[in-house]
């Protein structure tokens, strides 16, 4: 595509990008029919090469942003199905990436706005504020119809009973069952640690008794995903600067084989440091080791022989492919595989896959779109489970798990805590 | 590109018009239907001819059909012209929009409404993708079969509108032949209906006519499609050869030999090393022209075909079979092909996708004379085929960036479609005319065919204010369209303008 960008602008690396990504595209459309915002709306500008083209209209204009651009940048969810459609190989995540900075940078919100898109991302990655959060909205939601629609949705989004959180984020570790064979680091997530600890609680379970010692390390907090996604560069980079630190210094000091996300946002996030550090003297060397050390739980298990079956008459279960794993990491093989390997029946899902809209802290910043994409998304997985009679629906990522769970009847759950159950572990909660 | 001059007094007019678009179409849920900031209508510039661009005066998103028959009823009463728009795909600039005009989107248009097995028939609302009807029918074991290479994307509307074709018309014809019935709305506002679930219709065969009208004749809000059971079995195969004209060879003795594969296309060396980075097909390296060749029906006499097929490619010295042993290899093969005009865009930064159409026999000196232009102009091309029957499409690449290489890029295209005209050939074999091959109607017909052609337009939209300056290189208002009188060698209105 013609390209019209000034000298200076093509000084800045990441303009480069932008530019580079541009001349790539020749807009043929493959990715509309991919972009869920795109099938609700039938909207060139809520499709991906509308809004490639309004990034670059907004690049190449050198004006502030308009408030039309804005609105049509912040309803994309980075689910990055438009990259896998892609034949002419835009890389869009890091187009839309550089045009939410971009905007933050030059673009000033209504102070509400600005306010509650701060608020939402420091209480989902601040694990006691959000525990505390979560607390009083318990209380608040009989009178969250008082509320504006942004403030009702998050408060709706509190699980109706909260969990006493049992593993902390301090430094801990767990020992191998058996013989060690490998040493690895897990991630708790911020979110997912606070919202179902049932996870990594399964997954450490399951990890040691696979004879791998997990590591907890200290130091290591919120990925940065959040505010990467809401165009928070600033806050990002030092999130992960901060945790490149800490894991470097375990691996220094006691060596660990694997970094292990069983978030799959946080898994996309993470393996994208190599990236988000490319250009920095300091740092590039050592995202670049951080980004190739991490992998997803489900890789890992993939690397090596799951432990024995010892539940029988397994439920049938549904899988839902979540975005960051299916998209962000092209994993959607490992677990199905690993799923079936435990003697789990698997149904899946009928038509094309689209987000659930959840999308990190999409579903509270974009309500009314994240309730239609997870509906119709439900929709779909509810015909399945009546004709299947499958009773739980699994998916990798913390984010489409409370999404899909607060719309359906159906237990959802986090792929190892299944796992972890049916090889000698603990039933997962509802 | 020279397009109709704006109409003033229309842009003059510009909020009332919204104002009247926006009772029709109120704001719903997500915000507006009706566009009308320059930063949204520039999403709207152009579609897959992006070399082509031009900010509509208005863009709405209707829903129902009764909002298009108000709309158009509005429009006509004011004279306001209307360029309809289904996923944007055009490669010939078919929705580029006007700056006097409104642009009407059909991406809302997205339903299927009946599936009907009993009648082999489906109901689809027009912004529907291709490809989606057939999936929809595909656990039936049903489909839909003209399929473009843009299927995944491009509206089953704008493929009437076009009279589409793809890798499977060889066999199974283009859209027109697989066109039942259509809703759509005149430019006065009227909702007619043509056809039905059934074959033929009383009276004239005006679903022929709307079939590739290009957006001329009026708005399509529904479409009746046949749809088709599934052959029993079907399998692609990969024949390389080491030049063209044996590949050409090829494709005329099976064709000659009475078999109709399902379809049969041909990628040179260009293509295939860009679709094969997309897609890892497995497409070999080693050749310089790759055949595809689907042959589709019962498993005893696929297997036969398939046999026949390999005897006449060894026999004209092919050096590289591969027969698809399942249904996802056959599907991998094909995947390449389906993403070859994008994948192109892996080695350029842009491209221009010529599309003609030759007797299959004068392929081998097309494709030389090609390459020549090729040298000349100093322009890469990629050449993909739809080889079983004629449609030939030259990917010319260019670099939009650099100073008078789009003009270079369009030069060669003319001549390209010039060449095929001459060796007995027409100007388009599915993308329509659109801006992009308006100039060179002339060169087909003659100024009286053209205006035969208008005159039937005159019927549908008398005054013309339907998709201007798309397909005739001049317009002529329909009163004047009557007798033609030329008085000392002047016809009258010598005044009418021409772009």
């Amino acid at each position: 595509m013609k390209t019209d960008f000034t000298e200076v602008q093509r000084s800045n690396p990441l303009m480069q990008m932008m530019e580079e990504n541009l001349r790539k595209c020749v807009h043929c459309g493959f990715c509309l029919p991919s972009c869920p915002t795109y099938s609700v709306l039938g909207d060139e500008r809520e499709s991906p090469r509308g809004r490639i083209y309004l990034i670059k209209d907004m690049l190449e204009s050198r004006d502030a942003p308009n408030t039309e651009t804005v609105s049509h940048v912040d309803s994309c969810l980075s689910c990055l199905a438009c990259v896998s459609a892609c034949p002419s190989g835009v890389d869009y995540q890091h187009y839309i990436d550089y045009a939410r900075s971009y905007i933050e940078d030059h673009h000033q919100r209504p102070w509400f706005e600005r306010f509650l898109r701060s608020l939402i991302v420091y209480i989902i990655t601040h694990a006691r504020f959000f525990r505390f959060v979560l607390r009083m909205a318990r209380f608040a939601k009989p009178l969250s119809r008082f509320f504006s629609s942004k403030i009702f949705s998050v408060i709706n989004m509190v699980p109706a009973e909260l969990k006493v959180e049992k593993i902390t984020n301090t430094a801990k570790i767990f020992p191998a069952k058996g013989l060690k064979i490998k040493r690895v680091s897990l991630l708790m997530g911020c979110a997912q640690n606070v919202l179902r600890p049932s996870i990594n609680e399964a997954t450490i379970r399951l990890l040691t008794r696979m004879n791998m010692e997990v590591v907890v390390t200290e130091g290591v907090g919120c990925c940065g995903a959040l505010n990467h996604h809401i165009g928070k560069d600033s806050i990002a980079r030092d999130l992960a600067k901060t945790n490149i630190d800490a894991w470097l210094t375990e691996f220094d000091q006691r060596g660990i084989d694997n970094i292990i996300v069983n978030a799959a946002g946080c898994g996309t996030e993470i393996k994208d440091y190599a990236y988000m550090f490319k250009d920095d003297l300091e740092y590039n060397e050592k995202a670049k080791k951080i980004s190739n050390l991490t992998k997803d739980i489900s890789e890992l298990l993939s690397e090596h022989q799951l432990p024995s079956v010892s539940l029988s008459n397994q439920p049938n279960i549904i899988y839902h492919d979540a975005c960051s794993l299916m998209y962000g990491q092209g994993i959607t093989r490992e677990p199905r595989e690993h799923l079936k390997a435990v003697g789990f029946e698997l149904t899946e899902i009928p038509g094309r896959h689209f987000c659930c809209g959840s999308a990190g802290s999409y579903n509270l910043l974009q309500p009314a779109m994240a309730e239609t994409l997870k509906d119709r998304r439900l929709t779909l997985i509810d015909k399945v489970s009546k004709s299947n009679r499958a009773s739980i629906l699994a998916t990798g990522n913390i984010g489409c798990l409370m999404q899909l769970a607060s719309g359906t009847g159906l237990q959802v759950v986090h792929t190892v805590e299944l796992l972890d159950w049916a090889t000698g572990g603990l039933k997962p909660p509802n | 590109m020279r397009m109709p001059i704006p109409d003033a007094n229309i842009i003059a007019q510009r909020s009332e018009i919204i104002e009247r678009l926006q009772q029709i179409v109120p704001r719903g849920e997500f915000g507006d239907s009706v566009i009308i900031d320059s930063a949204g209508l520039r999403a709207y510039e152009c579609d897959g001819l992006s070399a082509y661009r031009q900010l509509p005066l208005i863009v709405v998103l209707p829903e129902t059909t009764a909002q298009i028959s108000r709309i158009l009823t509005f429009c006509n009463e004011i004279g306001v012209k209307i360029v309809a728009r289904g996923a944007g795909t055009s490669l010939s600039g078919g929705a580029l929009p006007l700056a006097d005009a409104v642009m009407l989107g059909l991406g809302k248009f997205n339903k299927i409404l009946n599936i009907d097995y009993a009648n082999r028939a489906v109901i689809t609302q027009p912004g529907v993708t291709n490809l989606s009807i057939s999936e929809a029918v595909s656990d039936a074991d049903f489909y839909y079969a003209p399929d473009p290479s843009s299927q995944i994307v491009c509206s089953i509307g704008g493929n009437v509108a076009e009279n589409s074709g793809g890798v499977h018309c060889l066999k199974y014809g283009l859209t027109t032949n697989n066109l039942l019935g259509l809703e759509m709305v005149l430019m006065n506002g009227d909702i007619i209906k043509l056809g039905g679930k059934y074959l033929g219709s009383e009276g004239y065969d005006l679903l022929g006519i709307i079939s590739g009208s290009e957006g001329l004749l009026g708005v399509i809000t529904e479409v009746t499609l046949r749809i088709l059971k599934k052959p029993e079995t079907a399998r692609a195969m990969l024949i390389g050869f080491n030049n063209a004209a044996l590949a050409g060879d090829c494709v005329a003795t099976i064709i000659g030999s009475g078999i109709i594969p399902g379809g049969m296309e041909m990628m040179d060396k260009l293509a295939i090393e860009a679709t094969e980075e997309f897609v890892h097909a497995g497409y070999p390296s080693n050749v310089e022209t790759l055949l595809i060749v689907e042959l589709d029906g019962p498993v005893v006499e696929v297997s036969d075909l398939i046999a026949r097929v390999q005897n006449i490619a060894n026999g004209l010295g092919s050096n590289y079979i591969r027969v698809s042993k399942n249904e996802a290899e056959r599907e991998i093969f094909w995947a390449g092909r389906k993403a070859a005009f994008p994948a192109i865009g892996r080695i350029t930064p842009d491209y221009y996708c010529v599309d003609g159409t030759i007797p299959r026999a004068r392929l081998p000196e097309v494709l030389i004379k090609i390459n020549e232009m090729s040298q000349k102009y100093k322009l890469r091309v990629a050449n993909v085929f739809h080889a079983g029957d004629g449609n030939l499409h030259p990917l010319i690449m260019y670099d939009a960036n650099e100073l008078g290489e789009l003009e270079r890029a369009e030069e060669f295209g003319r001549e390209i479609l010039l060449l095929c005209v001459d060796v007995g050939g027409v100007l388009t074999g599915e993308h329509g005319v659109g801006v992009e091959k308006r100039d060179l109607m002339e060169k087909v017909f003659t100024e009286e065919d053209l205006k035969q052609q208008q005159r039937l337009k005159c019927a549908f939209d008398p005054n013309g204010l339907l998709n201007p300056g798309k397909v005739f290189p001049t317009l002529h208002r329909c009163a004047e369209l009557g007798r033609v009188h030329v008085h000392h060698g002047e016809t009258s209105f010598s005044d009418i303008p021409r772009f």
